[in-house]
């Protein structure tokens, strides 16, 4: 039985694996280059020829519907630590950056709109810093990112209430 | 290549015009009146319709803002060698300010003026200028401060400038205008925030942090040639920066090392020094007058509190210890006093420090106060508040008394910071 479920499961790794490191595939029909028909009559080696194509993968940070597509890791309340909801944020990008070591990013972090901009935007720092050591820790490398703060400067919500501040207590993922 | 600049030229020119028509025009409302006011007659300036400016009326404008003085409309005196003094000290003023201006055959304007005193009956002060005409709004300004230094013995801030910040939408612009929020003139806009601007003392530069390269980098901008200088551009954020008195560096707040700290760079940019050495936040260094301390806000004691060391590092001082949040210190030209925003409450309000004593002084009762920053001759502090949801700029004397607001019509309206005294 044992037996039977690490076979299941090597397996299963195995066609993950295979997923992971063959490019995607696109159902798309190969670009139709037109060509003039050759003057001379064609030989019969040439008009048999078969010039391959091969279609570009697309990059999963492209995909809008990709687990990459979430670039954002939201904070409590005069709290500097990544929250559970954000971990799963920090660990896509991570394994994307540890795969694509030519992508860098900012971490931009941000604030609500309370208090003064210089104290904000050093405590905004500390939020990019957070997201910064999480993904450190999953092995990406410094020379990939760099931290900053945007302070209360840049909200994303324009309220003034709990709701928006909640939005604005925030790090965001930008590639360059 | 001559062409090509002359293109540029017109089109520079096109983009200021368009500018200057949207540019935020400041309306200024004053409340509160100055213990001890001194009356002082201010005539109409003989021919003074002659100029562009109504040299006048910015005097007597400049005079009551100031909250000092009781200004008193003096008339047309046309003959400014023979007023009669006795006569003015029988209607109650302390001192009369009589002028002319003649417009010259090079189109300038000569604007003189006298001060006269009815209490000793002679002549206190003149001044003769002669001035371009988009400068005799200057020149008026610099008789009034000629005036409120002879009467009170303080030198006059009505010719100095301030800087600050507008937003509208994602439109930011950084602008000069005069100490009364005329005159604006636009330094900078940008698609990114700016904050914290910070005038060279010789008021021919400004720092400031802008965010055109989607993280904080300081600049230092030549406000007569356009030239900007990169200051700091470290890895991570690089912001507030703040002049040391004679002009030479300027301490600024970087993050890479992965923690906030003050650091002093050369004001030409390179030469970066580490000065504050924490494991939390140090940033908003301001140099104290004589340039040999360091002021800033650091959380090494939990929340944000303001703390003074060496402008070498090492131990520093607490200096705020009421109140669970104290920011955004700044420094009197004389040494002696300390404005701040403290958190009480849940409001943010503008307090000043008398530090020899440590007994402060709250000089607001708004709720959301920032960036204070002191008149170069100490008086006043100018600072962005927020009135009726929008954000505003307000001046209040050190000793609370005398107010003033200064709006713009549409947009926000931040970070100001006062100008030096300018030769």
């Amino acid at each position: 039985m044992r037996n039977v479920k690490s076979l299941a499961f090597i397996i299963t790794s195995a066609a993950l694996l295979a997923a992971c490191s063959s490019p995607v595939k696109v159902t798309e029909p190969a670009p139709v280059v037109e060509s003039k028909p050759a003057e001379a009559p064609a030989q019969q080696d040439q008009t048999r020829a078969v010039a391959p194509v091969e279609t570009k993968s697309i990059d999963p940070l492209d995909d809008p519907k990709g687990v990459l597509a979430n670039r954002s890791v939201y904070f409590d309340f005069d709290s500097y630590v990544v929250r559970e909801d954000g971990k799963s944020v920090v660990e896509n990008h991570s394994g994307y950056l540890t795969k694509n070591s030519n992508r860098q990013i900012l971490i931009q972090g941000n604030t609500d709109e309370r208090g003064g901009a210089e104290y904000n935007l050093a405590l905004g720092q500390k939020r990019a810093e957070a997201v910064r050591k999480a993904m450190t820790a999953l092995g990406v490398p410094e020379g990939q990112i760099e931290a900053v703060s945007l302070g209360k400067e840049k909200p994303k919500a324009e309220g003034h209430n709990e709701e928006a501040w909640a939005q604005n207590r925030r790090a965001d993922i930008v590639y360059k | 290549m001559r062409t090509m600049n002359k293109l540029n030229t017109v089109f520079l020119t096109a983009g200021m015009l368009a500018a200057l028509s949207a540019q935020a025009q400041l309306r200024v409302e004053i409340s509160g009146v100055g213990s001890n006011q001194i009356p002082v007659a201010v005539a109409t300036f003989a021919d003074e319709s002659v100029s562009p400016t109504q040299i006048s009326k910015v005097i007597k404008t400049d005079l009551e803002r100031s909250g000092a003085f009781k200004v008193i409309d003096a008339g047309t005196i046309g003959d400014i060698n023979n007023v009669d003094l006795s006569a003015w000290k029988s209607k109650g003023a302390d001192a009369v300010v009589v002028g002319t201006v003649q417009k010259a055959a090079d189109g300038t304007f000569a604007v003189r003026y006298r001060l006269m005193s009815t209490v000793q009956n002679s002549k206190l002060s003149q001044l003769d200028q002669q001035a371009p005409a988009q400068f005799t709004r200057l020149s008026a300004h610099k008789i009034a401060d000629d005036v409120y230094e002879k009467l009170t013995g303080t030198r006059g801030i009505f010719a100095t400038r301030i800087a600050y910040v507008t937003q509208q939408g994602r439109s930011y612009r950084l602008e000069v205008a005069d100490a009364d929020g005329e005159n604006v003139q636009l330094a900078l806009s940008s698609n990114e925030p700016i904050i914290s601007p910070s005038w060279s003392p010789d008021g021919t530069k400004v720092a400031y942090v802008s965010f055109e390269q989607k993280k904080p980098v300081i600049y230092v901008q030549n406000l007569i040639t356009r030239a900007r200088t990169v200051i700091a551009n470290e890895k991570g954020s690089n912001s507030a920066p703040a002049w040391s008195p004679d002009g030479s560096r300027i301490a600024v707040a970087l993050s890479k090392t992965g923690n906030t700290q003050i650091y002093v760079a050369n004001a030409t940019g390179g030469g970066l020094r580490r000065v504050s050495n924490s494991t939390g936040i140090d940033t908003e260094p301001q140099f104290s007058a004589d340039g040999q301390s360091i002021y800033f806000t650091s959380d090494r004691s939990g929340g944000p509190q303001i703390y003074r060391m060496s402008v070498n590092g090492g131990d520093a001082q607490r200096v705020t210890f009421t109140g669970s949040y104290n920011i955004s210190p700044r420094i009197s030209s004389d040494g002696k006093s300390l404005a701040y925003i403290s958190r009480r409450s849940g409001n943010f309000q503008l307090y000043v420090m008398d530090l020899a004593s440590g007994q402060e002084q709250r000089l607001s009762d708004n709720t959301n106060d920032q960036a204070p920053s002191f008149a170069p001759n100490g008086k006043y502090i100018l600072y962005s508040t927020e009135s009726g949801g929008r954000k505003a700029l307000a001046v209040v004397s050190v000793d609370g008394r005398v107010k003033q607001r200064l709006t713009i019509q549409a947009g926000a309206i931040k970070e100001p910071t006062w100008g030096p005294f300018m030769k």
